[in-house]
C-alpha cells in the first residue's frame, strides 16, 4: 500500500500502486486491473490521481521518442516530466506552448487535466497543442487519437482526467524562443475592479496573471499585483547575461510538516502584506526574470505543501463567465477574507474556452485559492460553490477534493456525452478514480 | 569537455545490456559528451526505445542497436565482426538477479543466473580485450556487484556469479597491466532500477543509475581499478569481509 494522496494531502488515501516500466505493461494493466486510473507525478491537489481500486504509476514511461526542429513537434512517452522537457529543449531555443505553475508534472497529467498557463487566453491550453496521442483502452486495444483519427475520443481524453484510458505517449508542439528570460512588468491594482480592468488591458500580453492579497478587506478587497510577461529577445538581454540560464530552483525544502498554528491569520496577513508591498515598489517597472522563477516560483521550495501542516489543504479553483465574473469573485473573496485563517496564494487569471469535452477553461475569470483544512472549511466551501453555480461557473477537477456531484454536473454541460462515451469504450466502472466515484462520473 | 570541440573524430561506446536502467544511463552520459553509441541487447524493441530517447535528448546522430544474447557464446565473434567499428570503451552491465530459492531447487535456473552474470560477460570481454590489445588501446568496464564480495544465504547464486566475474576482471586487469588497455570493476551497491523496484532499499546506501553512470563516464578522465560507487559501501564491505567465517555463517544476511 502506498500513500497516494494528492498535492494538497487531503483527502489522505492509500492503495496499491502498479509501476509500469514500459508501454506494453502499462497497456496490459489498463485492461486487466479493475477500478483503475493512471497517475503521473501526483501534482493534482485532491483525489483525481487515486484509482478506486488500483493505480498505475506512469512515470516509468519516461522515454522521449522524436523531435522535429522544423515543426517543433516533440513526441514522448506520457510519464516524461515537464522539467525534463524544459531542461532538454530550452538550451536549444524551444519552450512548451503552455505550462502550469509547476514543472514537476508529466505529459500524461498535463493532457488529462488539459492544463492552462498564464497565456491560455491567447495561446490556448496544453491540449490545444497536442498533435496525437496513443491511448490504451480497457478492452486491450491501443489506439491513436488525433483531430482526424478517433477525434471524439481525442477530445474526451484531453481534460478527461484519465477516465477514457491510459495515455501512453503523445506528440505536442514546442515554440521557438530566443532566450530563457521573461520581461516582467508589474502593475498594482488597489482593488478588484482595478485588477479586472488591468487584466483586460494587459490582455494582449503573452502572459498575464494577478496575485491577490486575500486578506485585504473593504475598499481594498481584491488588491493585487498584475504580472505581465513577454519572452525577452536576445537584444533585450544586458550584455554578458547567459541566453539560457539553467534552473537555480529546488535547493531548499520543507523537511517536515509545519505545525498548524504557524499558519494563522496573522502570519498569512504578514506574508501577503510583505508580498504586496514588495511588488508595489516595482510598479510600472520592467525587469528580466529567469524562466524558472517567472513560471515556477513555488518549485524553488521542495515540498512546500507541508507548510499547511498534517491536516493538509485544499485548492479551490473556479472559473466564472465574464458577465458575472467581477461580482462573483468579489463575493467569494469577501467570504474567504472573513473566514480568517486564509490562503497564502490567490491567483486571478483570464481564461478562454478549452478544447476538450471536459476541459476546465471557459471565457471568463478564474480564481484559485489555497485554504488549510479545518472543521469550518466545508461549510465555507459549500457556500462558495453555490455562488459559482449561480454565476454559471465551474470547478477545476485537477484541484478538486470537495465539490458535490450537483455542483460538478451544473458546470460541465458535456458530462452526459462524456459518460456515454465511457460506456461505449467499456471504461464505465472499469476506469475509475476516487474523484470519478465521488462525483458520479 | 566535449570531444567534438577538439575536432577529433567522435569516440565510440559499446554498452552490453542496452536495455538495463544502468546501461541506459551510461549510454546517455556518453551521448551527452558527443560519443557514438552502440546498444547491444537481446530485446531489440526495448533497446530501440532507449536509442530513440538518447537521439532525442542529446541530438545524438550515431546511436545503433545490435542483437546479442549473452548466453549464446558461439555468436560473440560474429557479433564483434559486425560492429561498425571496434569501440573505444565497452561497458558490460548484463546481469540477472534470479530467484535464490528457485535457484536452489532448479539447476537450470541456477545455471542461467551464473552464466548470465559470469560466463557470458567474461568470455565476451576476453574477446574484446584481445582486439583492444591488438589495436593498442581500450577501456573495459565490467559492472559486477558487492554481492560477489562474500556469499550470503539470501543471494549466493547471484553472488557467486558476480564473484566469478569480479575475479575474472581482476585477472584480466593484472594480465593487461603493461598495456594501454584498462580494466575497471564497478560495484554499484544498491541502485534504484526496475531490477530493485520491489525492494526496500536503504536510502543512504542507494544510488541513482545516473550517479553510477557519472562515475563510469568520469573514468575517461580519472582512471581507476575497482570502484564502489558510493564510498560508504567500501567500508560496509570491508567490515562484512572481516567477520570471521565462524561468526558469519550464523548471521541472517
Ligand atoms: C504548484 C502547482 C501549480 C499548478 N499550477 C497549475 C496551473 O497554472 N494551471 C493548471 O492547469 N494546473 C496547475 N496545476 C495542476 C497540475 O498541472 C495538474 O494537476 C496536472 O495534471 C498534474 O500532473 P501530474 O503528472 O502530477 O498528474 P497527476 O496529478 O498524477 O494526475 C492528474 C490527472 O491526470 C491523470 N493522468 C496522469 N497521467 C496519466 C496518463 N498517463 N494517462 C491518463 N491519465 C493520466 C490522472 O488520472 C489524474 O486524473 C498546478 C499544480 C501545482 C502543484
Ligand atoms: N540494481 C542494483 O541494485 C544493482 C546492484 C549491483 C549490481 N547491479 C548490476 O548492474 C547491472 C545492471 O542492473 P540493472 O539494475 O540495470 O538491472 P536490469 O535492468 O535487470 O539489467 C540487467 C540487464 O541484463 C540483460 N540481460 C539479462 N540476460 C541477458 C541475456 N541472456 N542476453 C542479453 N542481455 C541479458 C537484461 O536485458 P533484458 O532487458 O533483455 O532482460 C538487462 O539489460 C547488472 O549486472 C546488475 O547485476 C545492479
Amino acid at each position: 500500500m502506498k500513500d497516494l494522496s494528492g498535492w494538497g494531502r487531503y483527502p489522505r488515501l492509500s492503495g496499491p500502486l502498479d509501476v509500469a516500466f514500459d508501454i506494453g505493461p502499462a497497456a496490459a494493466a489498463t485492461a486487466n486491473l479493475p477500478g483503475v486510473v493512471a497517475r503521473g507525478l501526483g501534482r493534482s491537489y485532491g483525489d483525481a490521481a487515486i484509482g478506486r481500486d488500483n493505480t498505475i504509476d506512469a512515470t516509468g514511461l519516461n522515454r522521449m521518442q522524436a523531435f522535429d526542429p522544423e515543426t517543433g513537434i516533440l513526441a514522448t512517452e506520457a510519464g516524461v516530466s515537464l522539467a525534463e522537457i524544459i531542461a532538454t529543449f530550452l538550451p536549444r531555443g524551444y519552450f512548451p506552448c503552455s505550462v502550469p505553475g509547476t514543472r514537476f508534472v508529466t505529459v500524461g497529467g498535463m493532457i488529462a487535466s488539459d492544463v492552462h498557463g498564464k497565456n491560455q487566453h491567447i495561446d490556448g491550453t496544453f491540449g490545444d497543442h497536442v498533435e496525437w496521442l496513443m491511448l490504451a483502452l480497457p478492452d486491450h486495444r491501443v489506439i491513436r487519437c488525433s483531430r482526424d483519427e478517433n477525434a471524439e475520443l481525442f477530445a474526451a481524453t484531453i481534460g478527461g482526467m484519465g477516465l477514457t484510458g491510459t495515455i501512453l505517449s503523445a506528440a505536442f508542439r514546442l515554440k521557438q524562443i530566443e532566450t530563457g528570460w521573461i520581461r516582467q512588468t508589474t502593475h498594482v491594482a488597489r482593488n478588484l475592479s482595478e485588477a479586472v480592468a488591468l487584466l483586460r488591458q494587459t490582455g494582449t500580453a503573452t502572459y498575464t496573471v494577478a496575485w491577490i492579497d486575500v486578506l485585504a478587506r473593504g475598499d481594498s478587497l481584491g488588491r493585487s499585483l498584475i504580472l505581465e510577461g513577454e519572452h525577452a529577445t536576445t537584444e533585450q538581454l544586458p550584455w554578458g547575461d547567459v541566453r539560457f540560464p539553467s534552473s537555480a530552483n529546488g535547493r531548499v525544502g520543507v523537511p517536515i510538516d509545519m505545525p498548524g498554528w504557524m499558519l494563522n491569520a496573522r502570519t498569512v496577513r504578514a506574508f501577503n502584506e510583505l508580498y504586496y508591498r514588495n511588488g508595489a515598489r516595482k510598479t510600472g517597472q520592467t525587469t528580466n526574470v529567469p524562466w524558472d522563477s517567472y513560471f515556477f516560483p513555488l518549485d524553488s521550495i521542495a515540498n512546500w505543501n507541508r507548510i499547511y501542516g498534517r491536516r493538509g489543504f485544499v485548492q479551490h479553483q473556479c472559473v466564472i463567465p465574464v458577465a458575472k465574473a467581477e461580482s462573483a469573485v468579489s463575493e467569494i473573496l469577501d467570504r474567504i477574507s472573513s473566514h480568517g485563517a486564509g490562503s497564502f496564494l490567490a491567483v486571478l487569471k483570464r481564461l478562454a474556452p478549452g478544447s476538450g469535452l471536459m476541459s476546465f477553461p471557459m471565457e471568463g475569470l478564474t480564481l484559485a485559492l489555497d485554504i488549510p483544512v479545518s472543521e469550518k472549511l466545508m461549510t465555507l466551501l459549500t457556500e462558495i460553490d453555490a455562488l459559482v453555480v449561480e454565476a454559471g461557473g465551474r470547478m477545476y477537477l485537477a484541484k478538486d477534493a470537495t465539490q458535490s456531484p450537483t455542483t460538478f454536473a451544473a458546470g460541465y454541460p458535456q458530462l452526459d456525452r462524456f459518460r456515454q462515451l465511457r460506456s461505449e469504450i467499456g471504461a464505465k466502472d472499469r476506469m475509475a478514480s476516487k474523484l470519478s466515484e465521488r462525483l458520479g462520473i | 569537455m566535449s570531444d567534438i570541440d577538439q575536432q577529433a573524430p567522435p569516440k565510440s561506446l559499446l554498452v552490453i545490456g542496452g536495455t538495463s536502467d544502468i546501461g541506459r544511463a551510461v549510454a546517455s552520459a556518453y551521448a551527452a559528451i558527443g560519443w557514438k553509441i552502440t546498444l547491444a541487447a537481446r530485446n531489440i524493441e526495448a533497446a530501440d526505445r532507449n536509442a530513440a530517447d538518447i537521439r532525442t535528448r542529446y541530438e545524438a546522430a550515431h546511436v545503433t542497436v545490435r542483437p546479442l544474447d549473452i548466453l549464446e557464446t558461439a555468436t560473440f565473434a560474429g557479433f564483434l565482426d559486425q560492429l561498425d567499428e571496434l569501440p573505444d570503451t565497452v561497458v558490460c552491465v548484463v546481469g540477472m538477479l534470479g530467484d535464490q530459492t528457485r535457484a536452489q531447487n532448479d539447476p537450470k535456473h541456477a545455471a542461467q543466473v551464473i552464466r548470465t552474470n559470469f560466463e557470458g560477460p567474461a568470455l565476451l570481454l576476453e574477446m574484446l580485450a584481445s582486439r583492444f590489445v591488438e589495436r593498442g588501446h581500450g577501456l573495459i568496464v565490467g559492472v559486477s556487484s558487492v554481492a560477489g564480495d562474500r556469499g550470503r544465504a539470501s543471494n549466493y547464486v547471484y553472488g557467486a556469479g558476480k564473484a566469478g566475474f569480479t575475479a575474472y576482471l581482476s585477472g584480466l586487469r593484472n594480465r593487461l597491466a603493461g598495456t594501454d588497455v584498462q580494466v575497471v570493476t564497478v560495484k554499484p551497491g544498491f541502485v534504484r532500477t526496475s531490477m530493485t523496484a520491489d525492494m526496500d532499499l536503504i536510502g543512504p546506501l542507494t544510488a541513482a543509475p545516473e550517479t553510477v553512470a557519472a562515475r563510469i563516464a568520469a573514468l575517461q578522465m580519472r582512471p581507476a581499478n575497482v570502484i564502489y560507487v558510493l564510498r560508504a559501501w567500501r567500508l560496509v564491505m570491508f567490515i562484512i569481509r572481516a567477520i570471521p567465517e565462524a561468526v558469519f555463517k550464523k548471521l541472517k544476511l
